[in-house]
């Protein structure tokens, strides 16, 4: 039984030899940098790993042929509906212990054709993060050469935080300048009360002094309106 | 011997000894004190440490020679740095009024001293704050993680990034577009950003506050703003040390090329580097050092504060190298990776294979064998003293290399945190300075009336300064910035400090200089100070005065220019300033420096034509005039 299988696999690759080439029109040319990614937790790569690509392909092919639009005027559709693209339509050749390679996708109905390149790239970009993941890789440590990396907008907040705190800066400058301003005024303020109700003090002590000095008590009133004025000019 | 110029009728000006001893035990209410000592040495501390500590000196020091450079510095610094901090806090001491107000009281036809301080001051004012907006704004800027420099914005179709970030670098975008949005060049004026009109707002009026009420106000800010820079140097010289690749950097910024002492451009910018970090000459510290009591030991605070400033310079370079030199061994490290990367891909080799030690050997290798290949890929030239001298100076440090150098750090928002607030409070305390060199004079020059508060002269200066200073805020604000600090803070500073020097020392008379020294300190200055403040000290500043003046002229005035189309984008392009900037560059420089002969010659030709009219100053002697009458007294 075993053997069947290995001769099957051993047939479909040579066929397959000639439809996976470098520089293929509907290949792509995978490269995988596991150490720079996983450094000392990296694994090896060997057939096990191969297999694990040519199956996730697999299912992202698989994504892209469900009630997908098809090719009308070959009216394949009916029949690909329970015709797959399994593992063995995936086809890699050109393996390189850089861990490159190419691989191509073949037809599911006829295995001498290959799916277009477009339907290949809108699978990998859609199923992107699957397959980085079954790797343990990224977008940068598991290339597809020629596909680009769908990028992530960074991150823009509703308002942008450097108002807030431009807000708060200002906020607290203006509060400060009014407590400041507002204190130097209050405190002007005060000392001009307490002025006038000192010159009225001293200015009684005068009149009383100078009554009981020019003995009679009655002689002279003293003239309030000219130290009023007195009290102006001083300014 | 002496040489002195006739001075008549100083004594009338000046307040005697007695004056002064009666001034100082009535406590004057009208003229401001300092609260402590402290507060008088942090504050001159501040104001002489400034952002030239961290993006100028090291700079300097590296590209001169490094340790080398040391021996320039410390020599001007002792001939030229401490002799002038010296005699401007002495004769503040001395005559008690802001720097108007004392060359007043020396020789009324020395008041256009006092004014040109004033115009420099308010002009260098002006752009400075400007990049305290800045720096404002990248802090305002770096409460969210990721940092906004770090990232590339998408472009219109969600292809790719942007295309001008994807030709220079993340910080390079965000400082040029994101921050400036700087034209192609400075007639294109282009309009006013409003970020950067906030950002210029909130800088100004975060000033005002801090200075509204003169030194009662700046007096309890600078124990903030003048403190927390050494405690974040000391931060990042901890978390820089344990970097890596931090040692290569200060190798390189001390391995002393000894050849460099032999270049007389090292000396001219040791000298001019000592003179400009010690913000000599913009009449800010005569004002800080008049409102001492009359006895305090100006001496010992000039050595003092050269030996700070001093040290704070060399232990910036020190931390700002070791940053630098991480950030040039992560370049490094990413452009060998990238290297070893294109030549892996295009060999098929396994993964580790070529490493960093076998690079060479297999490039070399590879080169013999497979030269066609090899000249195909896009291989970099990865050499570490590139990236060590990139960019290393001014702006270009603090807002490229420094915040590139902090987006690879872990967790970089603290870091950008710190080291804006940082720059903030190294600022901030400078400007403080500035603010009491424009407004005190402005006080004195008594051409707006006297009773308006402090506030109000204070509020005037800020509102002015941030009007004008809305230039810098266009499209091409940073271009106009640079023309600032080219001409408004260099050759006018060198002028009005010769001019103090030869007016203190010539027209003052150092024989009265030296017996004011002795009343005020109780001894007489030595021979070091007499030598160096009569001769060599005004033989430098005219040495280092004629040299910049004969290179700034000869050479062909260009500014740099971030244009998307220059040849050698993203670095910047040389361009020649257009023929009307040189009337700008005569208000910049030539007004502040002219109006010391101007005010001389208007003030002789005011006495002679007084003289004519001198009756008209006679008074009457009259019994009434001398005895004081008054409605107050007591029969």
């Amino acid at each position: 039984m075993l053997e069947k299988i290995l001769i099957l696999l051993c047939l479909s690759s040579a066929a397959a030899g000639q439809l996976c080439k470098p520089d293929a029109s509907d290949g792509y040319k995978v490269r995988l940098s596991i150490r720079t990614a996983l450094g000392d937790q990296a694994y090896m790569w060997d057939k096990k790993e191969m297999f694990l690509f040519r199956s996730t392909m697999a299912y992202a092919m698989r994504g892209q042929f469900n009630g997908q639009e098809f090719d009308c005027e070959t009216n394949e559709l009916f029949i690909v509906l329970w015709n797959f693209p399994s593992v063995s339509n995936i086809i890699v050749c050109e393996e390189t212990p850089r861990v490159s390679f190419w691989f191509v996708v073949t037809s599911p109905l006829n295995t001498s054709n290959l799916v277009d390149k477009k339907n290949v790239e809108e699978a990998v970009r859609k199923h992107r993060n699957r397959i980085n993941s079954a790797f343990l890789l990224t977008d940068e440590t598991l290339e597809f050469d020629g596909i680009p990396r769908t990028l992530e907008a960074p991150f823009t907040p509703d308002t942008p935080p450097w108002l807030i705190v431009f807000g708060v800066v200002m906020g607290t400058v203006v509060a400060g300048i009014i407590v400041f301003i507002g204190s130097s005024v209050v405190q002007k303020k005060r000392k001009k009360n307490r002025k006038t109700p000192e010159d009225e003090d001293s200015e009684e002590e005068e009149s009383r002094g100078k009554t009981v000095e020019n003995g009679a008590a009655n002689e002279g009133v003293y003239n309030m309106s000219f130290s009023d004025d007195e009290r102006f000019t001083r300014i | 011997m002496r040489l002195v110029l006739p001075n008549p009728d100083l004594e009338e000006r000046i307040p005697s000894y007695e004056d002064l001893e009666r001034m100082e035990k009535e406590t004057a209410a009208d003229r401001p004190k300092w609260d402590n000592k402290a507060q008088y040495l942090l504050t001159c501390v501040g104001f002489c440490v400034g952002l030239g500590n961290v993006w100028r000196f090291p700079y300097l020091c590296q590209s001169h020679g490094g340790g080398a450079f040391m021996i320039p510095f410390l020599i001007l610094l002792v001939l030229e740095g401490i002799p002038l901090l010296h005699l401007e806090f002495a004769i503040g001491q001395r005559l008690r009024k802001g720097s108007v107000g004392v060359w007043r009281s020396i020789n009324p036809c020395l008041t256009g001293v006092g004014i040109a301080s004033l115009l420099v001051s308010f002009l260098v004012g002006m752009y400075y704050n400007t990049i305290m907006a800045w720096i404002m704004w990248y802090l305002f800027n770096s409460f969210q993680n990721p940092l906004p420099w770090s990232q590339c914005p998408l472009n219109a179709n969600r292809t790719g990034l942007v295309e001008e970030c994807a030709r220079s670098t993340t910080v390079d975008y965000f400082w040029y577009r994101e921050t400036l949005n700087t034209s192609t060049s400075i007639e294109d004026a282009g309009g006013l950003q409003w970020w950067m009109v906030l950002s210029l707002v909130a800088a100004w009026t975060l000033l005002y506050v801090c200075t509204i009420r003169g030194i009662e106000t700046t007096g309890k800010a600078v124990y903030v703003t003048s403190t927390l820079p050494y405690v974040v140097l000391t931060i990042f010289l901890i978390r820089g040390l344990t970097l890596k690749g931090s040692t290569a950097g200060i190798k390189y910024l001390f391995t002393p090329d000894v050849d460099e002492l032999m270049n007389p451009a090292t000396w001219l910018d040791a000298g001019a580097q000592v003179f400009y970090s010690f913000s000599l000459a913009f009449g800010g510290l005569i004002s800080f050092s008049s409102y001492n009591s009359i006895h305090n030991n100006c001496e010992l605070d000039a050595v003092l504060i050269s030996i700070i400033n001093g040290c704070t310079s060399v232990y910036s370079a020190t931390v700002i190298y070791s940053i630098i030199g991480f950030r040039a061994t992560e370049k490094y490290d990413d452009c060998v990776g990238n290297n070893i990367l294109e030549l892996l891909n295009a060999f098929n080799y396994p993964e580790n294979s070529i490493t960093e030690s076998n690079y060479n050997n297999v490039f070399n290798h590879l080169n013999t064998t497979n030269p066609a290949i090899i000249a195909g890929l896009p291989i970099k030239e990865c050499d570490m003293d590139t990236f060590l001298s990139q960019g290393v100076e001014g702006t270009g440090l603090a807002f490229i290399v420094f915040t590139e150098a902090i987006i690879k750090m872990p967790v970089s928002p603290i870091w950008a945190v710190l080291f804006f607030v940082m720059l903030f409070c190294l600022g901030l305390s400078t400007m403080f300075g500035n603010i009491e060199g424009v407004v005190v004079p402005l006080q004195d020059l008594r051409i707006l009336p006297k009773s308006w508060p402090k506030e109000v002269f204070c509020a005037l200066t800020c509102v002015i300064s941030c009007a004008i200073g809305l230039i810098f805020a266009l499209r091409s604000g940073n271009y106009w910035l640079a023309l600032f600090d080219s001409f408004a803070g260099s050759i006018p500073l060198l002028v009005i400090g010769l001019c103090e020097m030869i007016s203190v020392i010539y027209i003052y008379g150092i024989d009265r200089f030296n017996k004011d020294i002795e009343f005020m300190i109780g001894h007489k200055p030595n021979i070091f100070w007499q030598a160096t403040w009569r001769v060599i000290s005004p033989l430098i500043m005219v040495v280092i005065l004629i040299f910049y003046f004969v290179t700034q002229v000869s050479k062909k005035i260009t500014y740099l220019v971030w244009d998307q189309e220059a040849v050698d984008f993203p670095t910047l392009e040389a361009r020649p300033f257009p023929a009307w900037i040189n009337v700008i560059i005569f208000i910049l420089a030539g007004i502040p420096s002219l109006a010391i002969p101007v005010f001389a010659v208007y003030k002789l030709i005011q006495k002679k034509c007084c003289k004519q009219k001198d009756y008209s100053e006679d008074t009457l002697e009259t019994i009434s005039a001398k005895i004081q009458m008054s409605d107050k007294i007591k029969f």
